[in-house]
């Protein structure tokens, strides 16, 4: 197809033709952008959890009188047990995606704590049985053995007298890059050190602290023994059974001390409930670029209608001489491809700097170089696809309108 | 004139339906859009408390270990009016401000001796005695307790007026006992509804933002005393005792005060620096950085916006200048179609400027049909806004002055759409025009 008539007669039509461009150029540069935000965001939601997610229920218990607190959480364990369905349940003091959150700065060396990069880390502590409450998946090393369980006291700084800890992938790999993790020590503070007996595939915390998806992952896990603060059950069962266990295993935590508050939740719930403001963001973006698209292709439409109308004469004079339907078919396709061009690439230039501001302004990502080809293609198609109706429709000027008047 | 412009308009609209359609669509789009946006926007970055923000400070220090590297600035966008309860107790005692308090939040467990009534916990603010004066808080029943009863740590509360309905069924409760916790605490006062949107106040202590405000407010000291768990605790240094957070290097309590004007706040701002410097001087603090913000510079520093929302107004009115453009397209073919119209008008006598202001009316007139649409599209958008489960969602509704920018921001946009076409159609020259008919 030979561009150069296509060039002259746009020449002829500078401004409709200018007015294509930018309106594929802004959409362009705007779903580029909304395109990067909703996959960050689905990959915040995607974000591996390695627990047993579709099988626990978080029963939680407030209000506990803290001079019988130990004694009353192991009773309650132990009723929590015998619910049919039950196959693991342990007290821990914080869930994944929970509201409640047990934050620490840590370091490798007795000095390292007050540098400005020592990494804030989610502590979690279970009781006896954790591991398997929680369905916990270890790389390498142990999980903790009885006596660390009953010897683990919560102490005056909320933090356990142990001597042992368990870290995520994620963590081992910050705080030890390219070396094993087992048998390293973790300050907390200058008195409180932690040796890494075991490293388990990455769990999240209860949330990410401000630190992004970067330190999602940095949990560490501690066996403690009952004691108030230590508050939250989780019980792991069949997925199916979670709603009945949730329901009797409240009533009957209730049943056995009347003072207290019980709330039971399913893990999804608690999952739903953490991501429900990313998923609404999510689906605003979606409605928002399918609007956006839908209106750049009826604008392409109204204009290329017009131009077809405008030019039925000449159409029709060309029909005359011997350009068949598909070269006025091409003849379209052919100009919406070039304007598509053209916006394109203001749309990528537009696109970038738009992603210049939101970096400046919000806690964004430069755009990663690949969704400007793929915008690119996504505005190709929607041009070639909204000037199809009024191209068919240029195709279907018969040629004797050549011979007619005005 | 302007009546003939309008007829003009309607029969360019029926003669080009489908046209005329699209152009009101896509602006009632984008209208919509940007309305629903930015009613979200306003609604949360709205001042919670009109009659009192200019007057009410939030004093920011600093008080990491001198090994600390993290800068004063980053640290009062972290942490606020956050402070230690020494600092606190000290900034509340020296009385330098009109008024002044320290707050904290802590749920609390109510039991009731109704037969059946099963404890619940109930959102409370640990607090000391100038709080309701000085946050606008008016009583409904009986009054707030005394600087006195702070440092008797006396047991009385002051319960909301939706409490006081659920508890006693919205009669006055005054000098009846409530049970919170595992203590006795006399009520002494039952608030009017009053719930600051946001809870500015609550805003870094781990609190809700939006919603029906707090039910509990309890004297700090006296909860101190009882044992209360409050809902924040950040310390500077891994080995404390959190069963005693008044001297823990821990920052747990925020404190504001009321000041009457700028020179106070200057002399504040001094006052709060030599404080500093002061214990500075003997060991205590290390670093010499202190802020003042006043109530909307402290919800700017926090960030109480969320980035998500304002992020949403720009896409919405990003998506709005498309459909402007498009709008641009749509009326400069419709306009260059009527170039014979225009001829004929113009050989009739209408001047430039008449077919100027003809188009310009046309365009107008679409904004107008685009604003209406807006609205609607609008109302279905906070609809669906008020369904999502964010805590301000239910707030989210169309006010006046909304409903009135909604027209203004539908006229505007129409008439810079409408003006590139209107100047193109009154360049149209006469003569060629009716030559071809």
């Amino acid at each position: 197809m030979d561009i150069q008539p296509i060039l002259t007669a746009l020449r002829k039509h500078k401004i409709p033709a200018a007015l294509i461009v930018l309106e594929i150029a802004l959409a362009c540069a705007v779903l580029c952008n909304a395109v990067f935000m909703i996959n960050q965001r689905i990959g915040e939601i995607r974000l591996p959890n390695a627990i047993d997610e579709s099988g626990l229920s978080i029963i939680d218990v407030q209000g506990i009188d803290p001079k019988t607190a130990s004694g009353d959480l192991q009773r309650d364990l132990a009723a929590l047990r015998e619910l049919p369905g039950v196959t693991a349940a342990a007290a821990l003091n914080m869930m994944p995606l929970g509201n409640n959150s047990w934050n620490s700065n840590v370091a490798t060396s007795p000095d390292g704590i007050m540098a400005k990069d020592s990494p804030n880390v989610a502590e979690y502590m279970f009781t006896q049985g954790g591991p398997e409450a929680l369905g916990m998946r270890l790389l390498q090393g142990r999980f903790f053995n009885d006596d660390e369980y009953a010897d683990s006291k919560l102490g005056d700084s909320y933090l356990p007298s142990t001597h042992v800890v368990i870290v995520t992938k994620s963590l081992a790999e910050r705080l030890w890059p390219e070396q094993s993790a087992l048998g390293k020590q973790i300050w907390v503070g200058k008195k409180n050190i932690y040796n890494v007996v075991g490293i388990v595939a990455d769990v999240l915390r209860p949330d990410n602290n401000g630190g992004g998806i970067a330190h999602f992952h940095w949990s560490m896990f501690f066996p403690i023994s009952p004691a108030l603060a230590i508050q939250e059950f989780v019980v792991r069962s069949a997925p199916g059974d979670r709603a009945r266990i949730v329901r009797d295993g409240a009533q009957k935590l209730e049943a056995l001390s009347p003072s207290v508050v019980v709330e039971g939740h399913t893990f999804s719930e608690i999952r739903d409930k953490y991501f429900a403001n990313t998923r609404s963001m999510v689906g605003m973006l979606v409605l928002v670029c399918v609007v956006m698209l839908a209106v750049t292709a009826f604008g392409i439409v109204g204009l290329t209608s017009f131009w077809v109308g405008q030019r039925r004469r000449q159409i029709g004079i060309r029909r005359a001489v011997g350009a068949t339907r598909a070269h006025i078919m091409q003849y379209f396709q052919t100009e919406n491809f070039l304007l598509s061009s053209a916006g394109v690439a203001v749309g990528m230039i537009l696109a970038f700097g738009i992603n210049l501001y939101l970096m400046q302004h919000y806690q964004t990502t430069r755009l990663p170089w690949y969704y400007l080809p793929v915008s690119a293609i996504a505005l190709w198609v929607l041009g070639q696809l909204a000037v199809l109706g009024p191209a068919l429709r240029a195709a279907n000027v018969p040629p004797v309108v050549a011979t007619r008047d005005g | 004139m302007f009546g003939y412009y309008l007829d003009l308009a309607l029969r360019s609209f029926k003669r080009h339906r489908v046209l005329t359609a699209l152009m009101v669509l896509a602006l009632g789009l984008g209208i919509g859009a940007s309305i629903t946006t930015l009613t979200v926007l306003k609604l949360l970055s709205g001042d919670p408390l009109p009659q009192k923000s200019a007057r009410l400070f939030a004093p920011e220090i600093d008080p990491l270990p001198a090994a600390s590297t993290t800068q004063a600035k980053k640290l009062f966008e972290r942490w606020g009016n956050l402070m230690t309860y020494t600092d606190a107790m000290n900034l509340l005692h020296a009385h330098k401000a009109e008024r002044q308090a320290v707050m904290a939040l802590a749920s609390g467990k109510v039991t009731t001796d109704t037969p059946g009534q099963h404890p619940f916990f109930s959102d409370g603010v640990v607090t000391t005695s100038d709080f309701f004066a000085m946050f606008g808080a008016d009583f409904q029943y009986g009054s707030g307790w005394t600087a006195q009863d702070d440092e008797n740590r006396t047991h009385v509360a002051v319960i909301a007026g939706f409490l006081n309905d659920k508890l006693f069924g919205g009669t006055n409760s005054i000098g009846k006992m409530l049970r919170i916790g595992d203590h006795d605490y006399r009520i002494i006062g039952v608030l009017k509804p009053w719930a600051p949107q946001p809870r500015f106040y609550s805003v870094n202590l781990g609190g809700r933002g939006y919603g029906n405000g707090d039910a509990l407010f309890l004297p700090l000291q006296a909860a101190i005393a009882d044992g209360v768990n409050t809902q924040t605790v950040n310390c500077f240094d891994a080995d404390v005792d959190i069963n005693h957070l008044e001297t823990a290097p821990c920052v747990w309590v925020s404190t504001w005060v009321e000041l009457a004007n700028a020179s106070d706040a200057n002399a504040y701002k001094t006052f709060l620096s030599n404080y500093v410097a002061q214990q500075i001087s003997l060991g205590r603090l290390h670093h010499p950085e202190v802020a003042l913000p006043n109530l909307m510079g402290f919800l700017a520093q926090q960030r109480v916006v969320p980035d998500d929302a304002r992020m949403q107004t720009n896409l919405a009115f990003g998506f709005l200048l498309i459909c402007v453009v498009n709008t641009v397209g749509l009326l400069l073919a419709k306009c260059l179609r009527r170039s014979r119209e225009i001829g004929v008008r113009r050989a009739l006598g209408a001047t430039r400027g008449a077919i100027f202001t003809q188009f310009m009316v046309e365009s107008g007139m679409v904004g107008i049909a685009g604003g209406v649409l807006g609205l609607i599209f609008a109302e279905l958008g906070l609809w669906a806004i008020r369904h999502q489960p964010a805590e301000y969602a239910g707030l989210a509704h169309l006010d006046i002055s909304m409903f009135m920018a909604t027209f203004v921001i539908a006229l505007i946009a129409s008439l810079i759409a409408g003006l590139l076409p209107a100047w193109r159609a009154c360049l149209v020259a006469p003569a060629p025009q009716l030559k071809s008919v």
